[in-house]
């Protein structure tokens, strides 16, 4: 009993990191209906750049804000390349973020190397129900929770979370009273970019993040958004705790490898249903 | 002088969709710019709002202008209130309460979701979201494009009192005539990209110029269908 809980509050750790990942994701998409495939190398970014900030230069709180703008800000450079030129077809542009996801690997090994990082996390450990939990593991779902609840009432409360969402509904009204669908794809990019970066920095700590985590973390992120029906940033946050939980209980009882191809597995399956969903709600 | 419109040309590749089109609109006037399906007006509305360049031609706007689009462009997911202080966006303040007094339904309706209201009702918030922009001159496009005759009837009348309490020009494109001449003192007839009739809309109603440019197509009684 006391495994499966370990195991499950891993999961939930694993799913922080995910929906972060995954609302990234989602935001991005709303807005400019791109999906933006160098989400992953977002979180490999704030891991790494917490990792050389907290070797001596940053103290904790610090290193990880200045990770978190770091990654904003390259969120940015992505949104630029990938949406700058006006008229550029959502697909293009996903092509785009797939090349500056691939340039972006090789950025990385060549400053940070291939192997993987794990930068001081919160040590020590808190008991719930007889189980000794990780502080740091615990610390993700929490950050990535109050992340959530945040990014809601951002969207629900402030002018600039209306406008995001004016734009992504009707870009040529949005036009008319001043917002510019561009300027507002942009912002997109850099909470994605922040996003990202948080999600690196949080589970960087607990679980070691290399170049090669990119693959990985980008296809939980992605099938937890698919899960949102690309749209809905709570059920992102519910199908990234599915998979990570699910995830998490495979590896234990079964096979650690068959992790990424449960996650593709739980994307096909969700896509077919919705595809089949959507040629229903198309025929009527 | 609210909007200066002198010999303005626009061209989509080699269709020429305004061929030298020139009209005004004085202040606080109430004009309508009527003509078939494809004479243009879209392209006149887009070419007074900056979206489409003239090739040329010249455009005067002598004031704040604000724009009811055809189709009435809702943010459908943001509520009534939400589009409503997005109109406002590039200007200050943000407050609803000025486009409530002339359209108290608004009011009512504030927390509704702007895609789950009536054709009518939209095209309100429409008309509420371009008011809040203060403007003095508001280009209204298609008012009453797939709306019950009476809905659009209504609407004319709130234009009706925001021009008669706060002197707000408007410059009404439409299909409809007689929706278009109950409101409007003077008009303009579009036809193919040229201005084929102006003149007060009492002349203007027999003119066969008016006649010709619907071809018949049109019910000219304006009791609508």
């Amino acid at each position: 009993m006391q495994a499966l809980l370990t195991y499950i509050i891993s999961g939930l750790a694993l799913a922080g990191s995910f929906a972060l990942i995954g609302s990234g994701m989602v935001v991005v998409y709303r807005v400019t209906h791109v999906l933006n495939f160098a989400q992953g190398m977002l979180a490999v970014f704030g891991a790494m750049i917490s990792y050389s900030l907290l070797g001596g230069m940053l103290p904790h709180g610090l290193a990880e804000l200045v990770a978190v703008i770091c990654c904003a800000v390259i969120g940015v450079a992505i949104g630029v390349i990938a949406i700058g030129k006006p008229g550029t077809p959502p697909m293009i542009s996903l092509l785009i973020t797939l090349g500056i996801g691939m340039i972006a690997q090789a950025v990385v090994i060549a400053i940070w190397g291939q192997d993987p990082v794990s930068p001081p996390g919160i040590s020590g450990s808190i008991q719930i129900l007889g189980v000794n939990l990780a502080t740091q593991r615990l610390l993700v779902f929490l950050v990535a929770l109050v992340t959530f609840a945040l990014l809601s009432l951002f969207f629900a409360r402030t002018d600039i979370g209306k406008a995001l969402t004016a734009a992504a509904a009707n870009p040529r009204a949005a036009r008319l009273v001043g917002i510019h669908p561009l300027a507002m794809g942009l912002v997109a990019f850099a909470i994605a970019g922040a996003l990202g970066g948080l999600a690196g920095v949080l589970i960087a700590p607990t679980t070691a993040v290399s170049v090669s985590s990119d693959l990985p973390l980008v296809l939980s992120g992605f099938a937890a958004a698919i899960f949102g029906g690309l749209r809905s940033p709570w059920m992102t946050f519910l199908g990234a705790v599915i998979l990570g939980v699910v995830g998490q209980l495979v590896a234990a009882y079964g096979n650690g490898s068959y992790q990424t191809p449960i996650a593709l597995l739980m994307m096909l399956v969700i896509m077919i249903v919705r595809a089949g969903r959507m040629a229903t709600e198309e025929a009527k | 002088m609210m909007l200066s419109v002198d010999d303005l040309v626009v061209r989509y590749g080699a269709a020429t969709a305004l061929d030298g089109v020139s009209l005004h609109v004085d202040d606080a006037e109430l004009v309508a710019l009527v003509g078939p399906n494809g004479a243009g007006k879209t392209s006149l509305v887009n070419a007074i709002s900056g979206i489409v360049k003239p090739v040329s031609g010249r455009i005067e706007v002598g004031g704040r202008v604000a724009q009811v689009p055809e189709g009435r462009q809702m943010f459908g997911e943001l509520s009534v209130e939400d589009n409503l202080r997005l109109g406002a966006w590039r200007h200050r303040p943000k407050d609803p309460t000025p486009v409530y007094e002339l359209l108290p339904d608004l009011r009512r309706l504030r927390k509704q979701r702007a895609d789950t209201l009536s054709g009518g009702q939209q095209q309100m918030v429409a008309v509420g979201r371009a008011l809040m922009a203060q403007p003095d001159l508001l280009v209204v496009d298609e008012l009453s494009l797939g709306l019950a005759p009476m809905v659009a009837s209504q609407l004319v009348e709130h234009l009706a009192t925001l021009n008669r309490t706060r002197g707000t020009a408007v410059l009404l494109i439409e299909q409809e005539i007689g929706l278009a001449f109950e409101l409007c003192s003077r008009a303009y007839v579009l036809e193919s990209g040229r201005i084929k009739a102006e003149g007060p809309t009492a002349e203007l109603r027999d003119a066969p110029e008016l006649q010709d440019a619907y071809f018949g197509g049109l019910d000219l009684s304006g009791t609508g269908e």
